[in-house]
C-alpha cells in the first residue's frame, strides 16, 4: 500500500454499500426472481435412514393437479456422466461411494432424494410429491462414530468397511514417542465435536432458466460458489461449460454450507434442459436441515506430554470424523484443514496427527465455518486447561510459557506449515487487561469460598488458524482437485468509471465495500466512481469464490494487483503524453504529475479516455485501460488472537449465562474495522451456539430430531451476550495488502472459550468435561456424576 | 411449507361456530389467532378439511373487573392480556406470564383462549390459570357451562370440550398478592422446560407446573403441604410427587422433577408468604 | 390476479371451498389490494407472489426464524403463521412500505445502516419490523429490553450486537411514524 497516497478509505468504517438494497427490499435472492412460466419441482425424500427401494409408484401423483412430469431416480439416471461431484480424494485409496441426485436402489440417509416432481407452483408440486408412493425394505441405520467404525453394519455394502480413509501427518514418530516417554505431565483427553446444523437464514433456492434458442442456460442459485458449481454441473450433466452460465444473485448467508455442488443444482438443469421451461426449487427449513450438509461430527483423542515447567514437547492426536452417507464436494478434506493446527499457537517440537474418516448413515458432512480449525482449536485448548488443572499453574500463565515467541516468526512449526506472522503475548496481554483477569479470579476464588449457588467461570482461548486457501501447490500436495488462486479485473471506463470484478463471490461479507476502499485509495477516485460486479460466471469468468476466509487476502489482494497494472499502464499515457519519463511522474490524488513541475499533470479520468481513443498513445500499445490477473498466494496467512469468556453457572439448574466475552483478533491490517468487527461478532455467536445451544441429533434408527428451528436451537439475541472486542495488528508478509482474513476467526475462537469457562466454573466440583451443547440437562448430569453430594445441597 | 389444501369458513358469532363445528364434527379446526394449528398444518403434521376461522367473532376480546374476579374473553390476545391494567393490578401474576409466551409476533396473535384450549402441557397460560383456580366457560349447542380449570386438561392436548363447543371465557380470581412465574428455557422464545406458576393468598398456595405431564399439571403434594404448614423448602422438595414428566431433547425425567424442586423453591420464595 | 387456481370459481369473501379461491381485500404500505387466493395461501405467499412485495422472506416452517415478520395493522406479525384470509380487510406494512416516497430510509433503517446491524441481510426485513414495533411499544428500552423484544427474530450472521446497538440508537432519535 505504500506505492500510493492514500485518499483513507482503507482502515476506516465505512458504511456498506450492499446495504440500502437489503434494507429496502429491493435485494434479489433467488426466490426473489420472477421468471414467467417457470416450473416448481418437489422432492420426494427418503423418510428412513437406509434401505432398499423396492418399488417407487409415480402414477397417482402424476396425475395431481399441476403435475407437469414426475421422475424417478431410475428415470433420470441417464442425465448423469458421474455422481455428484467430491473434488478431494485425500488419499489415492480413499473411498466414495457414488451419489446420485436421486436414489435408484438405496437410499442411505433420511432426506436422500428418490423422485422429483415438477409443477406449476410450490405448492401443487409438495402436494404431489406426498402422493408418490415409495416402498422401502429398510436396513440397518448406523448413527454412532464409534459404532460405525467397527463395521457391525455397512453403510455401503459394497466398499465392505465403513472406514472412508486414514489420513496421518507424523513427521517424526520417534520424536513423539521420546517425548512422550520422558515427560512430567501428560494428559491424555476425549472430547466430542458435536454435529452441527450450518443453518444461513436463507435456505438454499435455484432457479435454472433455458435459453429458447442455442441451448445455452442459466441456473441462479443460492450458492457461495457460481465459479465451482458452473464446472461441476457441466461436467456432471455433461454439457459444454460455455452453454452454463451460473449467477449467485443476492445469497443469505452460507457458512459453508452453500460451498457444495448438491443434487437440486444438477435436478434443475437437467430437468429445464428435458421440459425445455425454466424450473425452480426453493428449500423449506425443514429440507435444509436434512438436504443441506452438516458440519463438525468427530470424536477427539488429544494427549498431551509436558515437561515440569509445563512446556509442552509433545502433541499426539487421533480423530474419528463423521463423512456421513456421502462425500460432498470437500466432505473429506474438512479434517486435514485443521490437521497442522492441534498444536495451535504453541511451539511444540513434537507432532503427530492420524484421521480415520467414517461413513454413517446420516446427511453428509462438509465444511462448515471453520471447517477443521474450530475442531483442532477446541482439542488443544481444551487440553492446555486440562494441562494447567494437572499442572497447577494458571492458564493464562501456561499459555504464556509455551506461545510461539514474536521472534520466532517466520515459524516452522513441527506439521510443516510455515507461520507468516504473529504476537501472541500481545494478544493475550490485551485480552487479559480489557477482561480484568486478575479481578475476575479473585471473584471467582471469593464465590468458590462462600460455595455461591452461582459460580463463576474463565475461560482462555488463543487460536491460531490458517486462511487465505491456499497456495495452488499445496493444495496439490494434499490432493485437492483445484488451485486456490483468485482472479480479478480492474478496468476504467471512459468516463473514469471504474469497474473492479472480483471472482470471489460475497454472501454477506461486504466485498462490494472492502474492494472499493481498495481500488478508490489505490488509484485516488472517489469510492463512488468504483464499481464491484461479481458473483456471476458471465462477468466474471474465472474465480474461486468465497470460504475459509480467503476472499481480501486472496480475492483482495487480486483485486489490488490488478490495479497496480492498470497504474502501469496509465503511467506508460500520462508518460508518453507528457513527455517525461516515467520515473519522473508521481502519482498522488488520482492524477499523474512530473516530479517539481506539478501543472504538467494528467488525471486518470483523463487517461483512461486517451486509453479509450487511442488517438495518442505509446506505439505498439492496446487501447483501453484494464487488467487482468489470477493471484496465487505463496502461503497461508495466520490470523491469530486470545479470546476470553466468563461465565455464570447456576449450579442448582445447570443454566450457564455469559457475563462477559472479552475477543482480541490480530486480522492483519484492517480495511473496514466495521466489517471486521461484524465478522468477529456473528462468529462468535456461532462458536457460543455450538458450545451452548445447538446439535443435530439423530436417534438410533438414523431420523433427524432436530430438523426444525424449533428444535435445533440457533440462538437469538436474547440468548446472547455483548461483546467486548480489541485487536492488535501483525500484517502478513504473505500479500501486499498484509491483510490475513477474520471470517472464521470468532468461531474458532469462542467455542473453547466457552467450554473452558463451563468447566474452570465446576472444575473444584470434580467436573472435567461436559459434552456440548452444555445444556443445563448436561451440566445438572455432570455435577451429578462428579458428586452425590449435590442433589442434596439442592434440594433442601 | 404451504398448508394442505383446506375448506375455509369464518363465522361471526359464537353461535355461528357453534353451528358449524356441529356440522362438521372432526373435520373442523377452530382458528383464533392460529399460532397452534398454523404450525402445524405447515409441517403437515395437522390437516384439517375445514377451518373455521373464529377471529372476527364479536365481543370475544376483553379483559373485565368482576370485582373478586376477572373475566377475559377468550380471543383476547396475550399482547392485551400483559398491558391489562386491570389484570397488572388484580391477577398481576397472568399478566407477566403472558408477557413470557412465544416471542412478541406470537403475543401480538396469540390469543388466551387459544392457548388454554389447545391444552398443550408445555404452554405458559394453562398452569398460570390452573394455580389461580380459575374457571374457563364453554358454549356449546345447549348453551353455556363453566369448567373449573383443575377439570379443564383431560389428557394431551385433551381437553375437557365436548366436540361441539367453543371455550368463550376465562375466569381469574384476584390474586394481588404474592405471585411468581419462573419459566425455565435454553432459548428466549421457546415452550419452558419447566415452569412454575404461584400464587400465595391469604395463607392459601396455588402451585402449578409447566412440562411435567401430559397434562398442565398442579403441584398437588407441594400445596398440601404448605396447607399443611411444611417450610417452603421442605413442601418444594415435593414439586414432582406423583407426576411422570416427559423426556424430549431438552430434558429427561429425571433432570425435569430436579427443575420442579429447585423451581418451585424459588417460586414460592419470590411470592412470599 | 389469480393465484393457485386449478378449478372452480371464486366463492366471495369470508368462506371458501377446499382449492377454491377466495377474495382477499389487503391495503399493504398504503395501497389497496383485492385479490382471489385459496384459503391456505399464508400471507407471506400472498405478499411476495401476489402482490409482488419480495422483501419479506421465509427462513423456517415452524414460526422461529421471525424472517417473515410484517406489521398488521401496526404491529408485528409472522407472515408465515397467518393465512392471508386473515389479513382480509387489514392493513400491513412491509419493509418496502418503510422508507419514505424519496427513498429516504427510515430511522431504523438508517441505523441498522449506520451500526451494521446486517451482513447477509437475509434476515433483516423481518428484524428491522420486528425492531419498529418494539419501538413502537417500548420507546426507550434498555439493552435487555431490546433483546428480549427481538427473541422472535433469528439472525446468523452479526451475532446481533450490531443490532441491538441500532435499535438502541433508532430508539435514542426522534420516533418517526410507521408506514403509512
Amino acid at each position: 500500500m505504500t506505492t500510493t497516497e492514500s485518499r483513507g478509505f482503507v482502515g476506516t468504517p465505512v458504511r456498506r454499500r450492499e446495504d440500502p438494497a437489503l434494507l429496502s427490499g429491493e435485494a434479489r435472492f433467488v426466490d426473489d426472481l420472477v421468471v414467467s412460466g417457470a416450473l416448481h419441482f418437489a422432492l420426494v425424500r427418503s423418510p428412513v435412514a437406509h434401505a432398499r427401494i423396492r418399488s417407487v409408484d409415480t402414477t397417482a401423483a402424476a396425475s395431481m393437479p399441476g403435475v407437469v412430469a414426475v421422475f424417478t431416480g431410475a428415470e433420470l439416471a441417464g442425465d448423469w456422466l458421474g455422481p455428484i461431484p467430491c473434488a478431494w480424494p485425500v488419499t489415492a485409496d480413499m473411498k466414495n461411494p457414488p451419489h446420485y441426485p436421486l436414489a435408484v436402489d438405496e437410499v442411505c440417509y433420511a432426506g436422500d432424494g428418490v423422485a422429483v416432481v415438477v409443477a406449476t407452483s410450490d405448492a401443487l408440486a409438495r402436494d404431489a410429491a406426498g402422493s408418490v408412493v415409495v416402498d422401502y425394505e429398510e436396513l440397518p441405520a448406523v448413527v454412532d462414530l464409534e459404532d460405525a467404525s467397527s463395521d457391525r453394519a455397512l453403510v455401503h455394502a459394497a466398499l465392505g468397511t465403513n472406514r472412508a480413509y486414514t489420513w496421518e501427518l507424523i513427521p517424526d514418530p520417534d520424536a513423539v514417542e521420546r517425548a512422550f516417554a520422558e515427560a512430567a505431565h501428560v494428559v491424555s483427553e476425549r472430547y466430542i465435536q458435536q454435529r452441527l446444523i450450518p443453518s444461513a437464514m436463507e435456505p438454499r433456492g435455484v432457479l435454472a432458466v433455458p435459453e429458447p434458442f442455442g441451448g445455452n442456460l442459466t441456473l441462479y442459485a443460492s450458492t457461495q460458489t457460481p465459479h465451482i458449481v458452473r464446472v461441476m454441473v457441466a461436467a456432471t450433466l455433461g454439457m459444454p461449460e460455455s452453454k452454463l452460465r451460473v449467477v449467485a444473485p443476492a445469497v443469505g448467508g452460507g457458512f459453508g454450507s452453500k460451498i457444495d455442488v448438491y443434487a437440486e443444482d444438477l435436478l434443475a438443469v437437467a430437468l429445464a434442459r428435458r421440459l425445455r421451461r425454466p424450473v425452480r426449487w426453493r428449500e423449506e427449513r425443514s429440507e435444509n436441515t436434512q438436504a443441506t450438509i452438516h458440519g463438525r461430527g468427530q470424536v477427539q483423542h488429544i494427549e498431551l506430554a509436558a515437561d515440569a515447567e509445563g512446556r509442552v514437547q509433545a502433541v499426539r492426536v487421533r480423530l474419528l470424523a463423521d463423512m456421513g452417507a456421502y462425500l460432498q464436494l470437500v466432505t473429506p478434506g474438512v479434517p486435514l484443514l485443521g490437521a497442522f493446527l492441534y498444536h495451535g499457537v504453541y511451539d511444540i517440537p513434537a507432532y503427530s496427527f492420524s484421521c480415520t474418516a467414517v461413513f454413517t448413515t446420516t446427511t453428509p458432512t462438509d465444511a462448515y465455518r471453520g471447517a477443521g480449525r474450530p475442531e483442532a482449536t477446541y482439542a488443544i485448548e481444551r487440553a492446555m486447561d486440562a494441562l494447567a488443572a494437572k499442572t497447577g499453574i494458571d492458564p493464562a500463565e501456561l499459555r504464556r510459557r509455551n506461545y510461539i515467541r514474536a521472534e520466532q516468526f517466520p515459524y516452522a512449526s513441527a506439521a510443516g506449515l510455515v507461520f507468516d506472522s504473529g504476537n501472541y503475548h500481545a494478544g493475550l496481554d490485551e485480552a487479559l487487561s480489557v477482561v480484568r483477569y486478575d479481578e475476575l479470579r479473585a471473584e471467582q476464588a471469593d464465590r468458590r469460598a462462600r460455595g455461591d449457588r452461582v459460580q463463576l467461570g474463565i475461560g482462555l482461548s488463543s487460536y491460531v488458524e490458517m486462511c487465505g486457501l491456499a497456495p495452488s501447490r499445496v493444495l496439490a500436495s494434499l490432493n485437492y482437485g483445484a488451485g486456490g488462486w483468485e482472479a480479478a479485473t480492474v478496468r476504467i471506463l471512459p468516463t473514469g468509471k471504474v469497474q473492479v470484478v472480483t471472482g470471489s463471490s460475497p454472501h454477506g461479507q461486504g466485498h462490494e465495500t472492502a474492494w472499493s476502499q481498495i481500488v478508490a485509495d489505490e488509484l485516488g477516485v472517489p469510492m463512488e466512481d468504483v464499481e464491484v460486479l461479481h458473483g456471476d460466471t458471465a462477468v466474471s469468468p474465472h474465480g474461486l469464490d468465497t470460504y475459509g476466509s480467503r476472499s481480501l487476502s486472496v480475492g483482495g489482494t487480486a483485486v489490488w494487483l490488478a490495479g497496480q497494472r492498470v497504474l502501469d499502464k496509465a503511467r506508460a499515457i500520462a508518460a508518453h503524453q507528457l513527455e517525461a519519463a516515467e520515473d519522473d511522474l508521481e502519482y498522488t490524488s488520482g492524477a499523474f504529475s512530473v516530479r517539481g513541475s506539478p501543472e504538467r499533470s494528467l488525471p486518470i479520468q483523463a487517461i483512461a479516455f486517451e486509453a479509450f481513443t487511442a488517438h495518442n498513445l505509446p506505439d505498439g500499445m492496446e487501447a483501453n485501460l484494464e487488467a487482468s490477473i489470477s493471484w496465487d498466494p505463496p502461503n497461508f496467512t495466520f490470523p491469530s488472537g486470545t479470546h476470553v469468556a466468563v461465565v455464570e453457572v447456576d449450579t442448582e439448574t445447570g443454566a450457564v449465562r455469559i457475563r462477559t466475552y472479552v475477543a482480541v483478533d490480530d486480522c492483519g491490517n484492517q480495511i473496514n474495522p466495521l466489517i471486521v468487527a461484524g465478522q468477529v461478532h456473528g462468529g462468535v455467536a456461532q462458536g457460543v451456539a455450538q458450545a451452548l445451544f445447538e446439535e443435530a441429533v439423530y436417534d438410533e434408527a438414523g431420523n433427524l430430531l432436530t430438523s426444525t428451528l424449533a428444535d435445533y436451537l440457533v440462538p437469538s439475541a436474547a440468548d446472547l451476550p455483548a461483546y467486548t472486542l480489541s485487536s492488535t495488528v501483525t500484517p502478513s508478509p504473505t500479500n501486499p495488502l498484509g491483510v490475513k482474513g477474520v471470517g472464521e476467526a470468532g468461531t474458532i475462537a469462542s467455542t473453547p472459550a466457552v467450554m473452558n469457562a463451563v468447566v474452570d466454573a465446576l472444575r473444584p466440583r470434580g467436573v472435567t468435561d461436559i459434552v456440548m451443547p452444555a445444556s443445563p440437562w448436561r451440566v445438572w448430569e455432570a455435577l451429578e456424576a462428579s458428586s452425590g453430594e449435590t442433589d442434596k445441597e439442592v434440594g433442601a | 411449507m404451504i398448508p394442505a389444501a383446506f375448506e375455509y369458513r369464518r363465522v361471526h358469532t359464537v353461535e355461528d361456530a357453534v353451528a358449524q363445528l356441529g356440522e362438521l364434527g372432526d373435520d373442523a379446526k377452530l382458528l383464533a389467532g392460529g399460532h397452534s394449528l398454523l404450525p402445524l398444518m405447515r409441517l403437515r403434521l395437522a390437516t384439517p378439511a375445514v377451518v373455521v376461522d373464529i377471529g372476527r367473532v364479536e365481543g370475544l376480546s376483553y379483559v373485565r373487573d368482576e370485582g373478586d374476579q376477572v373475566a377475559i374473553g377468550a380471543l383476547t390476545r396475550h399482547r392485551d392480556v400483559e398491558i391489562s391494567p386491570v389484570l397488572r393490578e388484580m391477577v398481576p401474576l397472568l399478566a407477566h406470564a403472558a408477557s413470557q409466551v412465544g416471542d412478541p409476533q406470537v403475543r401480538h396473535r396469540g390469543t388466551i383462549g387459544g392457548s388454554l384450549a389447545h391444552g398443550d402441557p408445555a404452554s405458559d397460560l394453562p398452569a398460570v390459570v390452573l394455580a389461580l383456580g380459575g374457571t374457563l366457560v364453554a358454549q356449546g349447542p345447549g348453551g353455556r357451562r363453566e369448567i373449573p380449570a383443575g377439570e379443564f386438561f383431560t389428557g394431551f392436548l385433551e381437553t375437557a370440550l365436548e366436540p361441539g363447543e367453543v371455550l368463550v371465557e376465562v375466569r381469574v380470581p384476584a390474586s394481588p398478592g404474592g405471585w411468581s412465574f419462573q419459566k425455565f428455557n435454553r432459548r428466549a422464545q421457546d415452550w419452558a422446560i419447566v415452569g412454575v406458576a404461584a400464587v400465595r393468598r391469604n395463607g392459601s398456595s396455588g402451585v402449578a407446573l409447566v412440562n411435567m405431564g401430559s397434562t398442565p399439571v398442579r403441584a398437588r403434594a407441594t400445596e398440601e403441604a404448605l396447607a399443611s404448614g411444611a417450610s417452603v423448602a421442605d413442601a418444594a422438595a415435593l414439586a414432582a410427587e406423583g407426576l411422570d414428566p416427559p423426556a424430549d431433547l431438552n430434558a429427561s425425567p429425571e433432570f425435569r422433577a430436579h427443575l420442579a424442586r429447585v423451581l418451585v423453591r424459588r417460586a414460592l420464595e419470590e411470592a412470599g408468604g | 390476479m389469480r393465484y393457485w387456481i386449478e378449478a372452480g370459481q371464486v366463492t366471495g369473501r369470508g368462506a371458501s371451498e377446499k382449492g377454491v379461491p377466495m377474495r382477499v381485500q389487503v391495503r399493504v404500505n398504503g395501497v389497496e389490494h383485492e385479490d382471489e387466493v385459496e384459503p391456505r395461501v399464508l400471507l407471506v405467499h400472498y405478499l411476495r407472489e401476489v402482490v409482488g412485495l419480495t422483501g419479506t422472506n421465509v427462513g423456517c416452517d415452524t414460526s422461529s426464524c421471525g424472517a417473515c415478520t410484517v406489521l398488521l395493522d401496526g404491529e408485528s406479525v409472522k407472515s408465515c403463521t397467518l393465512l392471508a384470509a386473515q389479513a382480509d380487510g387489514h392493513e400491513v406494512t412491509t419493509i418496502e412500505g418503510l422508507a419514505s416516497p424519496d427513498g429516504t430510509l427510515h430511522p431504523m433503517q438508517a441505523a441498522f445502516r449506520e451500526h451494521h446491524g446486517l451482513q447477509c441481510g437475509y434476515c433483516t426485513p423481518g428484524m428491522v419490523m420486528a425492531a419498529v414495533s418494539l419501538l413502537a411499544e417500548h420507546p426507550s428500552p434498555t439493552e435487555a429490553e431490546v433483546r428480549e423484544g427481538l427473541e422472535g427474530n433469528l439472525c446468523r450472521c452479526t451475532g446481533y450486537h450490531n443490532i441491538v446497538k441500532a435499535v438502541l440508537a433508532a430508539a435514542e432519535a426522534a420516533p418517526a411514524p410507521v408506514g403509512r
